[in-house]
């Protein structure tokens, strides 16, 4: 193990490092910590400059109560889920065929639609932005939790696939010659022999793609405008608008719109760690 | 003998199962990437000779767009704020791998130490802009009450020209470091141990150790923790749309919002402007993914 095992060091050594670990926390999580002290203050607090000191009364449930009851925040969260929810189940979908079509057979312009995918993924998103926008106009979906879903499936596919790809190939694949031999049809494969082994590249993807799509900001501006369909990641600017220079409930805000993607990291952190670091160890 | 005579003639499908299976498979996610990725990117290099406001005619005007830039001062600074990103950005793979190798430990609560150091990394880039731009206040922000504490006077990062995007990509590197950390433990994990108990019967130890032993090791979490800061550093918008608006005087644009302004803002509606700018953006990108992919191309003939 690199670096040396703290225990093998000195009771001093050992000492300082466990004291250093919760200093080292702090300090990392500081901005963060700020902001989470920033929520629970009373207005008064900022209007007389007591930015950082203890808070004047404890206010977490009025300001709090005020994003949920007194603003669109509700409204945007839901947008999110509405978003977040079926882009997950149709780009897992997408990708758990194309990857099975890719890491199974053998055929000629496998590498290159393979390389295709792999390249869109690469892709700074922006060169995309005039095209699609024109594309969701034309089809009446701009501004429309639809057309934000329909371009997150397609866009998200790339990822999905390069990762859906490489964990199959990781599967003996005598168990599908197996299957062929006695007789089984192919999509009885992919069904009954393929895809309960994916099982945990699916649950990881979804987590992931979760986070992504929930914390995306450029194509919910570029495709969306207004409460009824934008997610909280546009919707806090106009909440921020709204409550302007009342930084007790921005950074409350704030907070509400980042918890789902938090929870779910805290819950499904085995898989989650599992698909970012997928092609992290040979 | 007979059994043969006997075997239905099979159905076209049948016969050729193998090799319709995974074209049947890849369809639909051929269509939608096609139609939302591929096809766009076309478009995009098209749109770019146009002079066209995305409402009425578009008038074909050539190379004038791409000449236009040459004398763009605005697209200048956005190059090199570009460029700035993509350096400075950088430094989350060896701040990743520094507090990988700090917490590489086992005492007692250290997974959960491991996670909450990952934890920013989950934040929107939304949420962590915000965070951030309260950090940075100028009067009252933690950062300039730090300041003041060591004897420096108050600094509005985000109002100062020089120093606003230095402070964005410092926002940046904060998720991005946690990024690079955790495909570092996770390459760490994998180090092995009987390869450094070797090294240290050697007499190897600490920076040479780490140099020949360990990091040659490391490769597969470098390539990955490289892909993805370089494609974060090149993609970066939300936190600069959040912070700055592109301010102050313009100093914080990136060619991704410069182009985003030209093309959907109140600067004005102009299409062809804005597709060029991303056109170049996407060159600087082909670069990188040519040099990703042929990694990718190596590697798959190896195996």
């Amino acid at each position: 193990m690199f670096p040396t095992p703290i225990q093998r060091r000195s009771p001093t050594a050992q000492f300082a490092y466990k004291s250093f670990l919760p200093l080292a926390l702090f300090m990392w999580l500081l901005p963060l910590i700020a902001v989470a002290m920033f929520s629970i203050k009373p207005a008064s607090d900022f209007t007389q400059g007591n930015y950082w000191g203890a808070p004047g009364s404890f206010e977490a449930f009025n300001n709090y109560g005020q994003v949920f009851f007194n603003s669109d925040m509700p409204r945007y969260m839901l947008n999110s889920f509405l978003i977040t929810v079926p882009t997950v189940i149709g780009a897992v979908a997408l990708s758990a065929m194309a990857g099975f079509a890719l890491g199974i057979y053998r055929f000629r312009s496998n590498i290159w639609i393979f390389f295709m995918f792999v390249a869109g993924n690469f892709v700074p998103f922006q060169i995309l932005m005039i095209p699609v926008r024109d594309l969701t106009l034309d089809m009446g979906l701009y501004n429309t939790k639809t057309g934000l879903v329909l371009f997150h499936i397609a866009f998200q596919t790339g990822f999905c696939t390069l990762f859906m790809r490489n964990f199959i190939r990781q599967l003996p694949f005598p168990l599908i010659e197996a299957a062929r031999v006695e007789g089984v049809a192919e999509w009885r494969i992919f069904w009954y022999v393929v895809l309960p082994l994916m099982k945990p590249a699916l649950a990881a993807l979804a987590v992931l793609i979760f986070t992504f799509i929930w914390n995306d900001y450029f194509w919910a501006v570029v495709l969306t405008q207004g409460p009824e369909s934008q997610p909280v990641t546009a919707g806090i600017t106009s909440f921020n608008a709204q409550f302007r220079a009342a930084y007790h409930l921005m950074s409350a805000g704030s907070i509400v719109a980042a918890l789902p993607p938090v929870l779910m990291f805290f819950l499904m952190q085995k898989h989650f760690i599992a698909g970012l670091t997928l092609g992290a160890v040979k | 003998m007979t059994t043969e005579t006997e075997i239905q003639p099979r159905s076209w499908y049948k016969r050729n199962e193998i090799a319709v299976t995974p074209w049947l498979f890849l369809a639909p996610a051929i269509l939608f990437f096609l139609v939302y990725v591929i096809f766009p990117i076309f478009q995009s290099i098209g749109i770019s000779f146009y002079d066209w406001d995305g409402l009425g005619e578009a008038r074909w005007v050539g190379l004038d767009n791409y000449v236009e830039l040459a004398d763009d001062s605005a697209f200048e600074v956005s190059l090199w704020n570009n460029l700035k990103w993509l350096v400075f950005y950088l430094l989350a793979i060896p701040a990743g791998l520094f507090i990988a190798l700090f917490l590489n430990q086992t005492v007692t609560g250290i997974r959960i130490y491991k996670s909450l150091f990952f934890f920013p990394f989950v934040l929107s880039q939304v949420v962590v802009g915000l965070v951030f731009s309260w950090f940075y206040l100028p009067n009252e922000g933690l950062l300039s009450n730090m300041l003041s504490y060591i004897g420096l006077g108050p600094l509005n990062v985000l109002g100062d020209p020089t120093w606003a995007t230095y402070g964005i990509i410092a926002a940046g590197l904060w998720p991005q470091t946690a990024y690079c950390m955790i495909l570092y433990l996770t390459g760490l994990n994998a180090v092995d141990p009987e390869q450094v108990e070797a090294a240290r019967l050697d007499g190897a130890k600490g920076w040479k150790m780490l140099w020949y032993v360990i990091i040659p090791q490391l490769k597969p979490a470098t390539f990955i923790a490289f892909v993805v800061t370089i494609i974060g550093a090149l993609r970066s918008f939300d936190l600069i749309s959040i912070m700055t608006n592109g301010g102050p005087f313009g100093q914080t644009r990136v060619l991704s919002f410069y182009m985003f302004e030209k093309a959907l803002s109140e600067y004005g509606f102009r299409m062809g402007y804005g597709a060029a700018i991303a056109v170049v953006l996407f060159l600087i990108m082909l670069v990188f993914i040519a040099y990703f992919l042929w990694s990718m191309w190596s590697e798959e003939r190896g195996r």
